[in-house]
């Protein structure tokens, strides 16, 4: 279907927020199919960045630019309207643009070359739809968390998330568009096509066109979706009766797809509506592309098929049906993969084409939470109400990351690992917990923001635009828990951080961090001098309380929040006095003291928590310990503010700040025994899958065999159930009555979880001891 | 020709043995056998030539009426119909001599039939009466009902590749029953020819009827169901009577005939504007099945005569296309297309054989047989006579 142009022109475009930083656009690429348009450019954003003084202990916020790919799908008909919109916006960066090329691609490209070439001033190339295909796809299932599901309707939780595959080849790539085709990928640049189908979306649009009323994809769905294809096909029990009981072949099955409009003009099969037919055509062509592309992967031994193209769409008849077929025909063998970008494959393949020479697949993206529209069911519901003109324009956006991120060598089976403990896509209860808790805690995080820049005038304004957007999200993740990946209390921190940044606020916390690294710092010689008065058993009893008291401060929970803003001298010593008396909830200490009696650890990984008493009087007298035990210490922080976590900018003056009130810090940092390093995430929360390649490397080289997650978001919400190839400590202090109850616990609970390293291959632990709905206490508890 | 829509997981990989039908006795006559599929039911009659004046005398009228009946018409009633050409002369079967007849009529004439039946008084001559296909055992109740007829149901494969075995090993009527094609792309280099069938194994059947069944055959009696598909002579048959409002498979035929595909379907070359040289596609090869009907104008450009031919290579060349991919898998390479899909369909059979031949680059054969159709009744007549196909000496 092409754009209309007269129509076109009485279309108005919708706000401004659609083409994000156009002004900005440096380079551009369109995927231009029948009904849809994609476009995609890069651009630079303005990201203010709470710097640190490298000399005093002082933070300024100062501007830098991040790269940023923006993708926008629209319908064809706003096609002409929107390049006359990116012409008129794109005044300023003209020059820059000058010389560059437009790569495009899809089928309508070679149709609007000279439209965009008119319109833009720009020189159009043209590019492979299938090669971009492809690329597009690798690049998002390298990229993307959570890109790829599979999609089980009758589960309470059809979406079944995958994390990102490290054994990513090879797999069956199966495009459907008009027709089918399919792909065998073996790496980045090795690929074929094996093979195809004329009968695609084209078929069922063709047919469904010529047979009902519908004039449209959308319509034909629609129709399919009321339909009935029982009054249409002809079923096993149509000719047998019942079923074909010595084959199994169920009465239900369908035998004849149209069989029983053969006999429809002798009257006896008249009883069939156009939904009928929309209905049986719908499920004739995902069954046969599910049949097909089984065949294929099975005579070229493929077990993952991912489906993309304009016919799946994220329907969910569509990736039902097809998903059924590819359980039928391959016995359960093979898994229906779908992609939750799936429209934008061909844009990103033809954008990376244009950005070779950028690099761009050197780097690692992330996507942007904040500026992505995310997946919705985009089936239309019964009473179909066409979707608003902004709706109706899709945006996915990527921030390029610094550092390339990789998994950690210490974790037990990279592929089987997940981050987070509870997935609340699949816990009710505990999801309308936490998006509950993180609506009533909106008004305070803005608060905060807002007081974190007090000589920014439009602070409040931003704070505002801020809590609106956040809002926003929060409903659409009531509505739609997928439409990001699997919601987690992590993507929902991660995503409030995000959106923060999108209003400038780099990091509301920077100032109180600041007095709180200050005020820790004072007592530190105090507390150090106290550690070295304790014999060992005490000293390590002390120590290892000692993380934990640090972990009662943490802007990030309400309880500790409410305690500190009433109470200025709230310090180390209160703070240790609100720690649950052993034994604790999980308590693993015993072993611990134990182990330190034996020899010394080769290298600690310690990931740190917050700002303040938790770094300062918590993890540097634990990390002097392991030092003057002989161990080798890694202490990283995250690259990026979040919440009042120490970020690795303000650890490394933090570190010289230590080492001048203790010499054997100031050894091991000149020595190199003790190193400190930036994890890679911007996150209270940690993914293990997704750390910086250099920490990675350095883990590598010193050989971890102690990894230490220090922190709820850490070692509680993420990681809780990590197995390690080396041992671990999880340490945790419960500030959130709601799960400390889950837990089998009380606000203040305190998680000592020790665990030996284990070598047994694809072992993983049990989920049953959180986030199930019988709290039980975990069997560490019963020591 | 009843013919489901998948596989049955659980049969897998255990292929299935079915044992050997029983050794000689003779059933009194008249002798039937027959398959009744989702849209066509299908009759075999041994009419015996071989009468002794003794036998004459003893033989009721009914079973005399019967003969008379099926053996003097072409046609019964509206739409049943004997295909004369197909007929087998002086076939020795159980120690008898005497002609094979087919015939067919649509399933759902079902009711009328066995009216038919009851009113020639068919139960006063024997009580069962063989059959398969799914009707068999819609059937059931109705053959007991209406015409009094206790029914042998008998499965559909097993029927189907003993029918298959004993059609060809009896020759047909002097000339081969197993057939290839030779150029079947080239109108005037396109030659039919005879295919030694004795030593057949393995072998694929693909069974297309209102659906299709897809069989490996490894031995006279060691066979599974591999494959399957919905989109079969029903689905062709169906469409065609919703976009044409043509009646009868032969009224479809005729105008798929007569059309011109490529005004319905979109072309690569409609897409890249020529060949796609990238993954080495042909400008002709079809991209989209029906993938022009969405544009308004082409939609009312198109004839019914070239939406009946669209329809007929859409479903032709998916079927060669799930055919091969099982052949493959299966490693076998000779296929065998079988059903009544292929009746007067030289455009169905010819596509298969390109299908076979393109794809593989020769390693393929796709075979057909003369019989098409009729095979299940086949196997259903020989379970009368209790007569193993295989007791029959087979030239070596």
């Amino acid at each position: 279907m092409c754009a209309e142009r007269s129509y076109a022109r009485s279309i108005s475009l919708p706000p401004d927020e659609v083409f994000r930083n156009l002004r900005n656009a440096k380079r551009f690429a369109m995927d231009i199919g029948g009904s849809l348009a994609k476009l995609a450019y890069y651009s630079t954003v303005e990201r203010s960045r709470a710097y640190d003084d490298h000399h005093l202990y002082e933070i300024q916020e100062q501007n830098e630019l991040g790269a940023r790919i923006h993708f926008v799908k629209f319908e064809m008909t706003y096609f002409e309207k929107c390049l006359d919109f990116i012409k008129e916006n794109l005044v300023s960066s003209h020059g820059e643009m000058m010389g560059k090329v437009v790569k495009a691609t899809g089928g309508g490209s070679h149709k609007y070359t000279n439209l965009i070439r008119d319109k833009l001033g720009l020189e159009c190339d043209k590019e492979d739809e299938m090669q971009c295909l492809i690329q597009g796809c690798i690049f998002v299932l390298r990229n993307i968390t959570n890109e790829a599901f599979e999609y089980q309707r009758h589960s309470p939780q059809p979406y079944k998330f995958q994390t990102m595959d490290a054994d990513l080849f090879p797999f069956l790539l199966v495009n459907i568009g008009s027709g089918v085709s399919i792909v065998k990928v073996e790496s980045h640049d090795k690929y074929e096509r094996i093979g195809g189908s004329s009968i695609g979306g084209g078929s069922f649009l063709g047919l469904g066109c010529k047979l009902t009323k519908a004039k449209n994809f959308d319509e034909l769905l629609q129709l399919a979706s009321q339909g009935d294809h029982r009054n249409v096909d002809m079923l096993v029990r149509d000719i047998y009766g019942g079923a074909y009981s010595a084959l199994g072949l169920p009465g239900e099955l369908i035998a004849s797809s149209f069989g029983k409009m053969v006999s429809a003009k002798d009257g006896e099969g008249q009883e069939f509506e156009e939904q009928d037919i929309a209905k049986s055509l719908l499920h004739t062509i995902s069954n046969d592309i599910g049949q097909i592309s089984c065949l294929y992967a099975q005579l070229h031994g493929l077990r993952k098929i991912y489906f993309g193209g304009f016919f799946i769409r994220g329907h969910p008849v569509t990736m039902h049906t097809i998903t059924y077929a590819i359980n039928f025909w391959s016995r359960g063998t093979l898994q229906a993969l779908f992609l939750r970008h799936e429209g934008y494959l061909g844009a990103i393949g033809a954008f990376l084409k244009g950005a070779e020479e950028d690099d761009s697949e050197k780097y690692c993206w992330g996507e942007n939470y904040a500026g992505s529209s995310g997946l919705h069911s985009t089936s239309p519901p019964p009473d179909f109400i066409p979707r608003d003109r902004t709706a109706s324009f899709d945006r996915f956006e990527l921030d390029r990351l610094e550092r390339p991120l990789v998994s950690l060598p210490a974790l037990l089976d990279p592929p089987s690992y997940f981050p987070d403990t509870v997935d609340l896509t699949e816990d009710p209860d505990a999801r309308k917990y936490w998006l509950d808790c993180f609506e009533e805690a909106l008004g305070k995080v803005a608060a905060r923001a807002v007081a974190s820049q007090p000589s920014r005038d439009d602070a409040e304004m931003r704070a505002q635009q801020f809590m609106a957007k956040y809002n926003k999200r929060l409903e659409t993740l009531r509505e739609h828990p997928f439409a990001y990946g699997s919601l987690t209390v992590r993507s929902l921190l991660d995503t409030r951080e995000q959106c923060l940044n999108e209003f400038h606020f780099a990091d509301p916390y920077q100032h109180i961090k600041q007095q709180e690294n200050e005020a820790a710092l004072r007592i530190l010689p105090e507390r150090l001098q106290h550690l070295d008065s304790l014999e060992f058993r005490a000293r390590q009893v002390a120590l290892a309380e000692g993380l934990l008291a640090g972990n009662v401060f943490d802007w990030g929970a309400k309880a500790i929040t409410r305690l500190m803003e009433g109470d200025d001298s709230f310090g180390f010593e209160e703070a240790m006095s609100k720690l649950q008396a052993r034994p604790w909830l999980v308590d693993d200490l015993d072993p611990w003291l134990e182990r330190l009696q034996d020899h010394p650890h080769k290298c600690a990984l310690i990931f740190a928590d917050n700002s303040g008493l938790d770094i300062i009087l918590g993890v540097f007298p634990f990390a002097r310990e392991m030092v003057l035990r002989g161990t080798q210490v890694i202490l990283c922080a995250n690259s990026k503010p979040a919440l009042n976590d120490v970020t690795y900018g303000e650890l490394k003056i933090l570190a010289k700040k230590v080492a001048e009130l203790c010499p054997t810090i100031r050894t091991a940092l000149s020595e190199g025994h003790l190193k400190v390093m930036a994890s890679g995430a911007a996150s209270p929360c940690l993914d293990l899958s997704r750390i910086d390649e250099m920490l990675s490397q350095e883990c590598q080289r010193r050989g971890v065999d102690l990894v230490v997650l220090e922190g709820m978001g850490r070692a509680i919400h993420t990681n809780y159930h990590a197995a390690f190839s080396c041992e671990s400590l999880k340490l945790a202090v419960l500030k959130n009555k709601w799960l400390a109850n889950r837990l089998g616990g009380d606000v203040f609970s305190v998680i000592f979880k020790y665990t030996k390293g284990s070598k047994v291959e694809g072992k993983t632990p049990s989920k049953n001891d959180i986030g199930t709905q019988q709290p039980r206490k975990s069997p560490e508890t019963d020591r | 020709m009843a013919a489901n829509g998948a596989a049955k997981p659980a049969m897998d990989g255990a292929t299935t043995r079915r044992p050997r039908l029983g050794s000689m006795s003779r059933p009194p006559f008249p002798w039937f056998g027959m398959d009744i599929g989702g849209t066509l039911a299908k009759l075999v009659y041994y009419e015996p030539t071989d009468i002794t004046p003794d036998e004459a005398e003893a033989e009721r009228d009914s079973l005399k009426v019967i003969r008379k009946y099926l053996t003097s018409n072409v046609a019964y009633g509206k739409e049943g119909i004997r295909d004369t050409h197909l007929e087998m002369k002086n076939l020795a079967l159980c120690g008898r001599k005497g002609n094979l007849h087919f015939i067919r009529f649509p399933t759902t004439g079902m009711e009328r039939f066995l009216h038919m039946g009851h009113e020639k008084n068919f139960s006063s001559l024997h009580t069962t009466f063989c059959a398969t296909g799914g009707g068999a055992y819609r059937f059931e109740e109705d053959f007991l009902r209406i015409a009094g007829l206790q029914l042998n149901k008998l499965d559909e494969l097993d029927c189907l590749i003993h029918g298959i075995h004993y059609i060809d090993s009896s020759k047909f009527n002097g000339s081969s029953e197993c057939y290839w094609y030779k150029n079947p792309t080239r109108e005037d280099l396109c030659e039919k020819m005879p295919f030694d069938f004795r030593n057949p194994y393995p072998y694929i059947v693909v069974n297309i009827g209102s659906g299709v069944s897809i069989l490996a055959v490894y031995s006279q009696d060691d066979y599974k169901r591999i494959s399957g598909t919905s989109l079969g002579g029903g689905t062709f048959l169906g469409l065609c009577c919703l976009l044409t409002g043509c009646d009868t498979f032969e009224d479809a035929i005729e105008m798929a005939a007569n059309g011109n595909s490529t005004n319905v379907d979109k072309l690569v070359k409609d897409i890249y504007g020529g060949d796609y040289t990238r993954f080495a596609l042909s400008g002709e090869t079809v991209a989209s099945s029906f993938g022009n009907m969405h544009i308004k104008e082409k939609r009312e450009a198109a004839s019914k005569e070239d939406l009946a031919r669209a329809t007929l290579v859409t479903i032709t060349n998916n079927i060669g296309s799930i055919a091969r991919m099982c052949a493959l898998t299966e490693k076998i390479e000779r296929v065998v297309f079988v059903g009544n899909f292929l009746r007067v369909n030289p455009i169905s059979m010819k596509l298969l054989a390109d299908a076979m031949d393109f794809w593989s680059s020769g390693q393929l054969k796709a075979l057909f047989l003369e019989h098409e159709g009729y095979f299940g009744a086949v196997g259903a007549l020989l379970q009368l006579t209790k007569t193993s196909p295989f007791d029959v000496p087979i030239d070596q």
